[in-house]
């Protein structure tokens, strides 16, 4: 997917906006717990703008900034986060994903701290498979004739 | 806003909602009609924003309007951008079977409570009333769906994401067939 013809606006104003859509989306990432939104939609917020990306600056530099490689790492370790902060409450002798375990002394301070880190392992995973669905889909050539 | 105001935002975007939609059933033109596509889900997302849910609105303007235009727009390129001309076929009836049903779905909706009115079965539930007065005390957070998704339904969201991871490596292996990327960018 390279991309064709002029596309100096197309460049000039993508640069200008990547910023604001990446900046946009960990602050719908991290701000969830008192705004709307969270993982899912940071998570695809940051997948549309690295989209984005590929289709002005083309693919190869999009994989360059972001490698699938560490893509097909970073969607279980998502997964793995959050059913971690599951098992942590389980050996900390409270119940599977009982985030009161993470700070006993403080249960509210607990359960706050346990959102964040769940919502972050889906946002880590929601993010990367749909970049990767689209490295998979955009890389594809016609095959024959 | 004013009533007036939300009655005319809603019927502008309904009806032209209705418009692309009956243009994309007669469109031949694949490129175009994936564009259509893609407004008809812009428009949905600024109807949920007037339904004051922002967060499903930012998922249907980044999903529906974003990525899965882009990867039917690569799924194109890859196939062809006409579509062939319709068959004969039982058109009429078809369009009869669709009447129906939409106004069977109509009268329906008429039996739904109106928007946002308090007496309905979701709002007198004694859970709902738990979740919105014991959430700032439990998790100390003000937003009400962010606790109940991560916390108090804590279970079902890690299920969700499990689903997402395991979909998305479904998608990959069918898609590069079993080889890792290295060996793919031969």
């Amino acid at each position: 997917m390279k991309p064709r013809g002029s596309t100096a606006v197309l460049r000039v104003v993508t640069k200008q906006l990547m910023p604001a859509i990446l900046l946009f989306a960990l602050y719908v990432q991290f701000h969830g717990d008192y705004g709307p939104g969270g993982g899912f939609q940071a998570g695809v917020i940051f997948a549309a703008g690295i989209v984005l990306y590929a289709l002005v600056f083309g693919l190869d530099q999009a994989r360059q900034v972001l490698p699938p490689q560490w893509l097909l790492r970073v969607a279980p370790l998502g997964v793995l986060l959050y059913a971690g902060v599951g098992v942590y409450s389980l050996l900390s002798g409270r119940a599977f994903l009982d985030y009161s375990a993470i700070d006993p002394a403080d249960p509210v301070h607990g359960q706050h701290l346990g959102i964040l880190l769940v919502e972050l392992g889906v946002g880590l995973t929601v993010g990367a498979v749909m970049i990767l669905i689209f490295y998979a889909f955009a890389g594809r050539r016609r095959s024959g004739p | 806003m004013s009533e007036t105001g939300i009655l005319l935002v809603n019927a502008f975007l309904l009806g032209s909602m209705l418009i692309i939609a009956v243009t994309m059933a007669r469109l031949r033109n694949l490129f175009v009609a994936a564009m259509m596509s893609s407004i008809y889900s812009l428009a949905t997302a600024c109807l949920f924003v007037l339904l004051d849910a922002v967060d499903v609105a930012f998922t249907e303007a980044a999903v529906g309007a974003g990525v899965s235009t882009v990867l039917i727009l690569s799924a194109l390129s890859l196939t062809d951008y006409t579509d062939r001309p319709p068959r004969p076929g039982p058109h009429r009836a078809a369009l009869v079977l669709c009447l129906g049903v939409g106004v069977l779905l109509m009268i329906a909706a008429s039996d739904w409570p109106a928007l946002g009115s308090a007496d309905t079965p979701v709002h007198q539930h004694p859970l709902t009333e738990h979740y919105l007065v014991r959430s700032p005390q439990d998790t100390g957070l003000p937003n009400v769906v962010t606790s109940v998704l991560a916390s108090y339904r804590g279970y079902d969201t890690l299920g969700e994401v499990t689903v997402v991871f395991t979909a998305g490596m479904a998608v990959l292996m069918l898609l590069w067939g079993g080889r890792s990327p290295k060996e793919r960018r031969k």
